[in-house]
């Protein structure tokens, strides 16, 4: 009936909302870094004044700022976001072709294993409130909200590379073997907050009207938690599926450093640290246009898990 | 032995505060095809009693007491033979309609899962059989509108969906908890009309709590009324109507103009409040609000038979 064109008017408006953000978020970006003390060619130190000037010409850096801006924003319109200052004969579109399937498989796996185990926890301890399941997932929960990447990667190096020898320390050559410590660290925090998150949204979700009805009709509890509950006490944890990989994309940033994973992490610091100004503001644009699409995607799917807003004409 | 007899129900919920005791020993029994009204005014232990029946409870609630259905002890139970009762043997409609649908799954989804669950029907013929309900219950264009989610009913026809769900099984009881409250006087009627009808042609016995005693007279035959958690009387409508004995039910009765179902009116007519349930006086429990109380009433008074089968909880009647 009136449900897909309900979606589709949704889908549009974000869409149209999706323009003015990605414009301020490559202004910020474009604007921030110039601000910042010094120029893409100071370490390279005893550069000839003359060669300093070329090399500005070149990269246009001798233009006014405005000037520069305009022709950033003319050249990311055909998504090109020029050569790298830092990585000579690299373009930063070939850097981010290098690094982002090592991040993203990295954050993927991160993102699958925070969501199935988080849910999990948060699930079991919902259904087994107040009880040691209960207070041990949580206080675990707790732990793993309020220690930050930068700490539980080295204690998991120590524990599983040095201690126990089972696992590398670092590096990376798509082997399984490398990724698992490296995705750990990233999705522990994730799967606290989820387990925390689920576990609350079940408690309420099975306070409700409506399960007292589903308990009333008879049908077996396993019924009244997969077929009624579970659906509607995911919606908070589906909407923060957004947050949560700006989250993760934050914390590869540190954790791919740490493991040494030549990500898209590592490039960016790099970039930051030797004033690449394209690679990192590449580098920003592409994660911003990354975390919109999927704030963009979570949003349709809550909206066609939630039938008031799908069938809803007048929103 | 009647088909259910409830003997001793309390019910008690554990707070902060101390323990509420919401149901203080209730005691009635039910044949096939009977309707019995529960009245009493708000907080009096109505539904938590019923609720109880149907281990539906809170988790702070806690019951004790016997309601066998056809020999069985319903409150001894596991959750799993509970559940073979329930939605099957008795079904219950809860006072709210606008929430006791579940707002994520359409109305087909949570009708068929019923039979499907307790007859093994497969889905098709399970849902013939619920647009069948949904029909006898006046959903218009029922084939179509099965397939719509429940904010796409108005509270009427939700609470329409709530009884033909509930008769799905052809349940021996059908429990409903103040069904029309919240619905305006022409669909209250409709559904009133729908539960007699329903009484007749399968012989389902009604359970009817309502604060609406203009209802229970077109609905029931026998009244319970209850006050803060206990039995004060109870009778035929004739007895409950043209002899009421209790001076709770006779305040209830003032309250109500006779013969006009407007919901709102009355209840509050009788002055004062019902007792705190954490910290009950001593006596009868109505004392502080009754006009007629005297000194006798500092003791809590038996249930009284008045003959043929007319009962009273009060120091007014003559001790057997
Ligand atoms: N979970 C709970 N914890 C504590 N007290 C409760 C709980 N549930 C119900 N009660 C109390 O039990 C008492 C009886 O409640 P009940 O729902 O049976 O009233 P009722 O007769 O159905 O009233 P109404 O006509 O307003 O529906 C009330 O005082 C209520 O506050
Ligand atoms: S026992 Fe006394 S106080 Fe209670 S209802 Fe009867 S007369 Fe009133
Ligand atoms: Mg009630």
């Amino acid at each position: 009936m009136t449900g897909h064109a309900g979606i589709l008017r949704h889908a549009i408006q974000r869409l149209l909302g999706v323009i003015p953000t990605l414009l301020v978020l490559v202004t910020i970006a474009f604007f921030l870094i110039r601000v910042a003390p010094g120029g893409p060619f100071d370490a390279e130190k005893a550069l000839p004044a003359e060669i300093q000037a070329n090399l500005n010409v070149k990269y246009h850096l001798d233009e006014p700022l405005v000037q520069q801006y305009l022709r950033y924003l003319g050249q990311i319109l055909t998504f090109d976001f020029g050569p790298s200052f830092q990585y000579k004969d690299w373009t930063v579109n070939e850097l981010i072709g290098e690094g982002f399937p090592v991040s993203l498989t990295v954050g993927g796996l991160a993102m699958l294993l925070a969501f199935v185990v988080g849910t999990v926890i948060g699930v079991t301890a919902a259904l087994r409130q107040n009880t040691a399941v209960d207070y041990g997932s949580m206080g675990f929960a707790m732990l793993g909200i309020s220690i930050p990447n930068f700490v539980i990667a080295p204690l998991l190096i120590l524990l599983f590379a040095v201690f126990l020898g089972w696992l590398p320390a670092g590096g990376w050559d798509w082997s399984l073997n490398r990724m698992v410590l490296p995705v750990i660290t990233l999705a522990l925090p994730v799967i606290a907050y989820v387990a925390r998150l689920t576990r609350g949204s079940m408690i309420e979700v099975l306070h409700s009207n409506f399960i007292r009805t589903a308990r009333a009709k008879g049908l077996p509890e396993r019924a009244v938690i997969l077929q009624h509950a579970l659906k509607p006490a995911l919606l908070p944890v589906i909407s923060f599926m957004g947050p949560a990989t700006a989250g993760l994309i934050t914390g590869s940033v540190i954790v791919e450093r740490i493991y040494a994973i030549p990500g898209l992490g590592s490039y960016f610091v790099q970039g930051a640290l030797n004033r690449d100004y394209t690679l990192v503001m590449g580098v920003v644009i592409f994660y911003g246009l990354l975390i919109i699409l999927l704030n963009f995607t979570v949003d349709m799917l809550y909206a066609w898990l939630n039938p008031k807003i799908r069938y809803d004409e007048k929103r | 032995m009647a088909m259910l007899e409830v003997r001793n129900l309390q019910v008690g919920f554990d707070t902060p505060e101390g323990e509420v005791q919401a149901v203080r020993g209730i005691d009635f029994d039910l044949e096939a095809g009977d309707a019995l009204a529960i009245v009493g005014e708000s907080g009096s232990g109505k539904t938590q009693s019923m609720l109880a029946l149907m281990g539906l409870l809170a988790e702070n609630g806690h019951a004790s007491g016997e309601a066998r259905f056809r020999g069985r002890d319903l409150m001894k139970l596991s959750p799993g033979e509970l559940n073979q009762y329930r939605g099957a043997k008795i079904a219950m409609i809860f006072q709210d309609p606008m929430t006791s649908l579940n707002p994520y799954l359409n109305i087909e989804k949570q009708m068929i899962e019923v039979v499907m669950h307790h007859q093994g029907l497969d889905r098709r013929e399970a849902r013939a059989h619920a647009i069948e309900m949904l029909r006898a219950v006046r959903i218009p264009d029922p084939e179509q509108r099965i397939r719509q989610y429940p904010h796409e009913y108005s509270g009427g026809m939700r609470q329409r969906v709530m009884v033909a769900m509930g008769l799905l099984c052809e349940p021996d009881i059908l429990i409903a908890d103040e069904p029309t409250t919240a619905l305006d006087v022409t669909v209250q009627a409709q559904i009133n009309q729908l539960m007699a009808e329903l009484r007749r042609s399968s012989n389902t016995a009604i359970v009817l709590i309502t604060h609406d005693l203009g209802v229970v007279a077109g609905l029931c035959d026998r009244v319970l009324v209850v006050y803060a958690g206990r039995v004060v009387e109870y009778g035929t409508v004739e007895q409950i109507y043209y002899q009421p004995r209790h001076p709770y039910t006779r305040g209830l009765l003032a309250s109500v103009p006779r013969l006009d179902a407007v919901r709102g009116a009355g209840l509050n007519a009788i002055p004062g409040n019902p007792p705190n349930l954490l910290d009950l006086p001593a006596g009868c429990s109505f004392r502080q609000r009754c006009a007629e109380a005297f000194e006798a009433c500092g003791e809590e008074p038996a249930l009284r038979d008045l003959g043929d089968g007319h009962l009273s909880r009060c120091h007014l009647e003559p001790e057997q």
